[in-house]
């Protein structure tokens, strides 16, 4: 009896430990992340790194025999370009999404609607790429009169598409978190159910719908092979939405299997991965914070 | 006759507010079915692309001729390899992680930044996963361009799918199942093993589901950490592969074929493309199904 009461104690002992390390180890992957990623960029990035020609460049010739740059301007005017474009789109529609769901639809066309958002969510990156490529690049030729279809058009409806499932699952969700009495109080007034979403549950609602664009630009700033394959391979400042780009995780993704390991061209591409960290990582901080703020009240 | 008092007038106003209510509900409904729309295209013109391609011979035969002909088995082989070795790494971690925070963290500031790391995880782009595969796993850890490092790097980047639904279930169970069970004098662990999980099981299942299927889809962590272009297996082999070889994968092979080969048949990318599609879409259907089974199922 006393040995197995011994032997009960030291497996609990044990099995908490085991879940308290397993429970921080998102922390540890966070840091791990960050710090692996720095130490393969961090020689170049103290040795030799011109911080201005790298942010304020456009001039982006890794390979150049005679003089090379590295300038990522371009390259985050890019990003920029591409994640602007599809926020244009994916914010106004998914919000619109969110409220229908929410608000005007039974709860069987609920159910079906937000299964068909998983769905979507569902599609890999690399199949959406493939869409930009075969169906989109050849329509937008056609549409557009444009010399090739891969640009800041085709892989902005891309991304847009790419990032609606989340702003609508988290739009709705901000939604749902909008306490009913606020509904019967305002229906108890006579407002139609227009006038209710716009007059009342978007402001009430406000914190949770910009935390579901924040997410939604968060990953369109992150998506890499659907932008590798539908912007096209040209590293200079769009002029129009018909002009094709590289964005940032795209020349990661494009350069860094041709890049010898540890060269200079290389740690810049870690580089770019440590800047690339960084903006996700304030983006989705800002967005906890709004969520936070909406269940703290 | 003198009904026409009781029947209700609209005003000017009454009828403006109609119309747009009436005008919103239309509006709404066109941005939702906008939405729903491309799924259905984009499936329908992938599998009318594909049909002349799909056949269980395309499934079962590794790619030829520099791979313009033939089939996707060691793609599709490298896949499941692939998927199986990340969810056996990510599923203990994920699963004890969501236990941490739901059964043993308190409300305090360490269980918010844990809850912070979690979600900035999630939100770490594929390609920054890739880079930490190929600093930590390939170069760091010696294990080199390997099945191993990718699924490694697979399982991190997929970690948070299983934290984030394990969660959600293990916070569904209800507290009193807890305190009834502490009352006959269980152990912590002892009611997490026989009452939280088990009642939790529908979500936890969920999410390893959901898991399979981001990572039968992710391209970029896999590019740099473990899968090549092109390798030769063993046909017809179900071991082809080792721990440590390289290997193809079927969401590379659709991007190689896509991009990179010149003069390839037109119905081969569209075929990868649906399998791998269907493969996701399936999962991702199981994952539905179970989730309504179990939930149907309870009886709280």
């Amino acid at each position: 009896m006393l040995i197995r009461r011994r032997w009960e104690a030291l497996t609990e002992v044990a099995i908490e430990l085991l879940i308290r390390l397993c429970g921080i180890s998102a922390i540890l992957f966070v840091f791990g992340i960050f710090f692996f990623v720095f130490r393969e960029g961090s020689g170049f990035l103290f040795h030799g790194f011109k911080f201005l020609e790298f942010f304020g460049s456009t001039e982006w010739y890794p390979t150049s025999q005679s003089h090379v740059r590295y300038g990522v301007l371009a390259l985050i005017a890019g990003t920029a370009s591409v994640t602007a474009l599809a926020m244009l789109i994916a914010v106004p529609f998914g919000i619109g999404a969110a409220i229908f769901i929410s608000e005007f639809c039974g709860s069987r066309l609920k159910e079906t609607l937000k299964i068909t958002i998983e769905m979507l969510a569902a599609i890999p990156s690399v199949v959406w790429g493939f869409i930009g490529l075969t169906l989109m690049n050849p329509l937008i030729m056609k549409l557009f009169g444009a010399p090739i279809g891969l640009n800041v058009l085709n892989g902005g409806l891309i991304l847009a598409l790419m990032s609606l499932p989340i702003i609508v699952s988290v739009g709705e969700d901000a939604l749902k978190a909008v306490p009913d009495s606020y509904r019967e109080a305002a229906l108890a007034l006579g407002v139609t159910r227009w006038q209710l979403v716009y007059r009342v549950l978007l402001p009430a609602a406000k914190n949770g719908l910009l935390a579901a664009v924040l997410l939604g630009v968060g990953r369109a700033v992150g998506e890499t092979m659907a932008v590798l394959m539908a912007t096209g391979h040209a590293v200079k400042i769009p002029a129009s939405l018909l002009d094709s780009v590289r964005t940032l995780t795209a020349t990661i993704a494009a350069e860094l299997g041709e890049a010898p390991v540890h060269s200079e061209h290389y740690q810049v591409l870690f580089i770019i991965g440590i800047l690339l960290f960084m903006i996700t990582f304030v983006v989705n901080l800002t967005a906890y914070l709004f969520v936070r703020g909406i269940r703290g009240k | 006759m003198n009904d026409h008092h009781a029947v209700f007038q609209a005003t000017p106003l009454t009828r403006r507010k109609q119309c747009s209510e009436v005008i919103a509900m239309v509006v709404f409904l066109l941005m939702t079915s906008l939405i729903v729309l491309p799924l259905l295209l984009i499936v329908g013109y992938l599998v009318y692309q594909a049909w002349p391609i799909l056949s269980l011979d395309f499934l079962l035969t590794s790619p030829k001729h520099g791979m313009r002909a033939g089939g996707i088995w060691s793609p599709l082989l490298g896949t499941v390899y692939l998927v199986v070795l990340s969810l056996v790494i990510a599923t203990p971690i994920g699963v004890l992680a969501a236990v941490f925070l739901n059964e043993y963290a308190r409300d305090n500031w360490f269980t918010r930044i844990v809850n912070l790391a979690v979600i900035n995880l999630a939100g770490v782009p594929s390609i920054v996963h890739a880079l930490f595969g190929l600093g930590a796993f390939v170069l760091f850890a010696g294990l080199g361009k390997s099945i191993l490092a990718a699924s490694l790097t697979l399982a991190i980047m997929t970690l948070p799918v299983i934290i984030a639904s394990t969660n959600e279930a293990l916070a569904a169970v209800p507290m009193a199942f807890r305190e009834a069970c502490w009352n006959v004098g269980a152990t912590r662990w002892q009611t997490i093993r026989h009452i939280v999980l088990p009642n939790s099981m529908s979500g936890i299942l969920t999410g390893v589901i959901l898991q399979v299927s981001r990572a039968a889809g992710e391209t970029a962590p896999i590019m740099f950490t473990g899968a090549v272009f092109f390798k030769a297996i063993r046909e017809g082999h179900l071991f082809a592969y080792g721990l440590f070889d390289q290997c193809m994968a079927l969401s590379m092979h659709l991007f190689t074929i896509s991009t990179q080969v010149p003069d390839v048949p037109k119905a081969l990318p569209y075929g990868i493309a649906v399998v791998l599609l269907s493969t996701v879409l399936a999962v991702n259907a199981l994952a539905i199904i179970v989730r309504v089974y179990l939930r149907s199922r309870k009886k709280w």
